[in-house]
């Protein structure tokens, strides 16, 4: 009995491997073009008839990136840009998050409300707004008027919210008996416990903040004032485009994040399928 | 605004019953009803700032008309009446319809594969559930770079593909209705792993008693999977269906990144968030954008409300 069913299962999973597997392929499959590509030549890349491999690979298309785009300057300020938002958002929505679940005050109830009312708002509602308030403080083209709408999430709120509403008493009880004033027990007792929806939000807040292109596009102008989402999207613009660095400086973006990712990946699957957010 | 909720001696309505110390503890010091004030200001300030006020803020500009030099005056309810006229909202719309309609094939898609991936002993399972999560969490716009070439008409290696079973493919990212069809085949892409991902998630919740008794009564693995899997992952299938249509709704990134800004075939194959773009940003007419911004808020609103609504026809719920 147990046989046929052990036997079952063991000759669906060749089905189940030959489809996965060549699914695994069509979604790898861009990534290793791009590769490909980004080791060409132009004239390979839009050669008439296929080039599925070069005839030499060309790793200088990788320095010419340098040449062609302030790419250092963009990846200067992705980096910046992504660490001040996820810090701040660390630091900003764990606080709120905090309070909003284990603290009671008067209207809490209603800030509460007002906050999460964001999320059922489309982003482009406030853009315009946000935009002319970055105007209005002459932050345009500048590190400041790309990070800050982005310190503060109603998301990271909710998220943190959440896991600190879910955390026991005790420890909160015993430590105040201890004399602990409510930021010791925060920062002490209740974060340390939070670690891993903290890792939730730091993650989500940097794959947005990292990936994202309207708001960049929208408060620069300058290329070398853009992150590099905006950069690389401007960057094709130009009537001739040299694919083979086009397709190494979208590699060479991508690979901070998609390092972390493969480094972190159990945390990052999960912890983005539960939030069921970017 | 914040001091003031420090003067009412509220009772206190935590503090002493656990605590049970000395006379000092009864009624909050006053400290103790500052903290959760301090707590929640950054944040609170912050998304009134930046969030709350602008949400206003373009509701209100919705009813103006901004003139040549960025003046704006009251104007009604003309902005939506042009608005309505406008042929550039229903292409707009269209184009996102279209664009969210192949994006949702992903759904079906995702329920197979994520069933799948959930076969009990499946070797190899964290290596695809990576791979089909690689396109979610890649840059769009760095992807945007490779799929503009295997989509060009000339060398773009989908159209040699289709050649050999000779098919002649069209010229894909100059092609109105090709060009949302294109970017909306990578919208499905990038959109996959993460509804797989979510499914499988839903799949793990399913009693395994269950399967096992269908087993005993000589179900076929495809009655299983109609029977017990599709019924009871329909709460997930509705999340992912919720989630998909949201961000179709607002796709921007990669139809902007894969056209690109210059291309000619923009203005018609564009989508209702890069109508937005354009007439906020581009032609800075801020009272027309900022009534297509309310139109796309109404929009997801009414689509979200509906799809609660017919939930209860097709949803399980235990």
């Amino acid at each position: 009995m147990t046989d046929r069913v052990t036997h079952r299962r063991r000759g669906s999973h060749v089905v189940a491997h030959l489809v996965l597997g060549l699914g695994s392929l069509v979604m790898a499959f861009p990534f290793v073009w791009q590769l490909i590509m980004s080791l060409s030549t132009n004239a390979e890349v839009q050669s008439v008839t296929p080039v599925f491999w070069p005839s030499e690979l060309h790793w200088e298309n990788y320095a010419e990136v340098f040449d062609r785009m302030p790419f250092l300057q963009q990846l200067g300020n992705s980096v910046l840009v992504t660490v001040l938002r996820t810090l701040a958002q660390i630091l900003f929505c764990t606080l709120a998050g905090y309070a909003f679940a284990r603290m009671r005050f008067r209207g809490r109830g209603v800030l509460l409300g007002l906050v999460l009312s964001i999320l059922m708002v489309p982003s482009q509602v406030y853009l315009l707004s946000q935009y002319q308030i970055i105007q209005s403080l002459g932050l345009l083209d500048s590190v400041g008027g790309l990070v800050l709408p982005g310190l503060f999430s109603a998301f990271g709120t909710f998220l943190m919210r959440t896991a600190f509403l879910s955390m026991p008493n005790e420890l909160e009880e015993a430590a105040r008996l201890d004399g602990a004033n409510p930021f010791q027990i925060f920062w002490k007792i209740m974060l340390p416990l939070a670690r891993p929806t903290v890792a939730v939000l730091a993650i989500t807040t940097v794959l947005w903040s990292w990936n994202e292109l309207l708001w960049p596009l929208v408060v620069t102008t300058y290329s070398e004032r853009m992150p590099l989402s905006a950069g690389l999207a401007t960057l094709i613009g130009d009537r001739t485009t040299d694919y083979p660095v086009v397709m190494a400086a979208s590699l060479l973006a991508m690979a901070p994040v998609l390092v972390m990712f493969v480094l972190l990946q159990r945390r990052v699957i999960d912890g983005l399928a539960s939030s069921g957010l970017k | 605004m914040t001091t003031s909720q420090t003067a009412p001696p509220a009772p206190a309505r935590t503090g002493s019953a656990g605590r049970g110390g000395p006379a000092p503890s009864r009624g909050p010091r006053p400290e103790h009803t500052l903290w959760p004030w301090l707590f929640v200001a950054p944040l609170v300030a912050g998304i009134a700032v930046f969030y709350l006020w602008p949400i206003v803020q373009t509701a209100g500009y919705s009813f103006t008309e901004t003139g040549p030099f960025g003046g704006s005056t009251f104007a009604g309810v003309d902005n939506y009446v042009a608005l309505f006229q406008d042929p550039e909202l229903y292409l707009s719309l269209g184009n996102t319809l279209l664009y969210t309609v192949i994006v949702l094939l992903g759904i079906p898609i995702a329920v197979g594969l994520a069933s799948l991936l959930n076969l009990p002993g499946l070797r190899f399972a964290a290596v695809y559930r990576v791979l089909f999560f690689l396109p979610y969490v890649a840059m769009p716009t760095a992807v945007a770079m490779v799929w503009r070439v295997i989509f060009n008409g000339d060398f773009g290696i989908l159209n040699r593909a289709l050649a050999v079973v000779g098919i002649e493919g069209p010229y894909w990212i100059s092609t109105p209705g090709a060009a949302t069809a294109a970017v909306a085949v990578v919208g499905l892409w990038s959109s996959l792993g993460f509804s797989m991902i979510v499914l499988a998630a839903g799949l793990k919740s399913i009693p395994p008693e269950l399967y096992e008794a269908a087993e005993l009564d000589g179900a076929t693995r495809w009655r299983q999977f109609r029977a017990i899997t599709v019924p009871l992952l329909t709460p997930s299938i509705f999340f992912v269906l919720i989630i998909t249509v949201i961000a179709s709704f607002q796709v921007f990134d990669l139809l902007y990144a894969i056209l690109g800004s210059s291309n000619p075939v923009l203005p018609r194959s564009m989508s209702l968030v890069y109508f937005f773009y354009r007439e906020g940003f581009v032609a800075n007419d801020k009272g027309y954008a900022a009534a297509i911004a309310m139109v796309i808020f109404l929009l997801i609103g009414l689509l979200t409300a509906l799809q609660f609504r017919l939930q209860r026809r097709w949803v399980h719920s235990d």
